[in-house]
């Protein structure tokens, strides 16, 4: 392809951030609000997951190995930037800090989330079913080190959506990316809402 | 006569390229429709600080006084700006000066905005039309087309977007909304259009379009208003355009 490789990478960053981590993201999200209707649908969705053919397959090329060069190449993205919105307070230039930091933010959480959960499974320290997610979130202090992360991930998601569409060409005027703004928000807060529903039934049970 | 009304200014000054900066604060008279550059005059006419030390007169540059030249941007009060435009009444008192951070300084306010112009050089910002033969008339334009396009033709490379930019800085090669927009400028013009991947090719490299982060404080902070995240979003879609022209093979691309 034309262009260096930092134009390549970035490109490549870019499309990563939405095929196919945020499809991930999305579906990962709905397939936890089983929980919602108790611990047997979310056993049953979960064993689903945990028994699709190629697994390993699916898990390296649609999770690992996007997650791994968006985040690694987007720390080094973050610490590029000289931020400057206290003389600066625009709405775009908080999104561009804030994309930052949740960037990192979300980085150190999924870091975290995959030791817990897939790695202690792989390892056979626990098993994958409702009660594991039970234990995580009835303490209060991962609790809220969730919610954080779960927030985190899903503004990053939405604000590099609207990125996104203006990285790849496509809203162009500041009409459109105005319209994205609003779509980007609406996002937010309904893949939130999921996202942290759902943290309330493993820790509440309600 | 009652007592003279006077302004304060707090100015960043800097001796030389590599000496270190430091504060000196002026009060000068007030007068009705000043601006920074009358102020930094009166400074000029009477170089004596609040202090009441005689001290060097504040060096900056300047030469149109009318907002088209872009050699008088500085901070003012925060924000990079002109200061031909800059009018006292309309400023928070007491005004702080500074240079660009994001230029070289050769002295207190004045900076070396080069790199910008090694930018438009690299882009090839211009129409090449020279040959050893008058090659005719070129292709007419749509009027609809000149009409954005002059717009975009107003930058006047003052460096305002680049101090702006959270990504023009030590740490990143970005060259910054100006260049890219001129690359958008010379793209559309019917023969400078003939040069199109080549530009293209050029800021999908070292320091180019990818450099942009969306933070769209270059738009917000343009002293002619130039429509520069609109300039940014068209080279994002040109580019991606032309990755694809390139990698799979296209008879479109220039």
């Amino acid at each position: 392809m034309a262009g260096n490789r930092d134009y390549i990478n970035r490109r490549i960053h870019s499309l990563l951030g939405v095929i196919p981590i945020g499809l991930f993201l999305i579906q990962h999200l709905t397939v936890n609000f089983f929980a919602t209707r108790g611990p047997e649908a979310f056993n049953a969705a979960a064993h689903f997951m945990e028994s699709l053919p190629y697994r390993y397959v699916l898990e390296l090329f649609v999770i690992f190995l996007p997650i791994l060069f968006h985040g690694i190449y987007g720390v080094y993205i973050a610490f590029t930037a000289k931020h400057n919105v206290s003389n600066y307070g625009y709405f775009r230039n908080w999104m561009f800090m804030l994309q930052r930091y949740t960037g990192v933010i979300t980085l150190i959480f999924i870091a975290w989330h995959v030791w817990e959960t897939r790695i202690a499974i792989g390892l056979g320290w626990v098993d994958l079913n409702y009660q594991l997610m039970e234990n995580i979130l009835t303490n209060p202090f991962f609790f809220w080190f969730y919610v954080v992360g779960v927030v985190s991930t899903t503004f990053h998601f939405a604000n590099g959506l609207w990125s996104f569409f203006v990285s790849w060409g496509i809203t162009m005027t500041p009409r459109s990316q105005r319209i994205m703004t609003y779509v980007s928000i609406i996002v937010f807060l309904a893949v939130s809402y999921v996202g942290v529903r759902t943290l309330f039934t493993f820790a509440y049970g309600i | 006569m009652s007592e003279e009304k006077k302004i304060t200014l707090i100015i960043e000054r800097q001796d030389s390229p590599e000496s270190a900066p430091y504060e000196e604060t002026f009060e000068v008279p007030y007068r009705e429709n000043m601006n920074v550059i009358s102020a930094l005059m009166e400074i000029r006419r009477n170089p004596v600080n609040a202090k009441g030390e005689a001290t060097t007169p504040v060096f900056w540059d300047m030469n149109c006084l009318e907002e088209v030249c872009g050699a008088c941007s500085m901070i003012i009060n925060g924000k990079a700006r002109q200061s031909c435009t800059a009018l006292v009444d309309q400023l928070e008192q007491p005004i702080r000066l500074a240079p660009m951070s994001t230029f070289p300084i050769t002295r207190d306010l004045a900076v070396d905005r080069s790199r910008m112009f090694d930018s438009l050089k690299r882009v090839k910002a211009w129409v090449p039309i020279d040959g050893t033969y008058d090659l005719g008339p070129g292709p007419r334009m749509a009027e609809s087309k000149r009409q954005w396009a002059y717009e975009l033709s107003k930058c006047m490379t003052c460096g305002v977007c680049l101090e702006a930019c959270p990504n023009v800085n030590s740490k990143s090669d970005f060259i910054g909304p100006a260049a890219i927009s001129q690359v958008r400028l010379f793209n559309s013009h019917p023969t400078g259009e003939m040069n199109k991947s080549e530009r293209l090719e050029t800021v999908m490299g070292d320091g180019g379009i990818m450099g942009c982060g969306n933070a769209q404080n270059c738009v917000q902070s343009c002293p002619k208003g130039i429509p520069l995240t609109t300039s940014l979003a068209a080279i994002y879609r040109d580019t991606a355009i032309e990755s694809f022209k390139s990698f799979f093979g296209s008879d479109n691309k220039l």
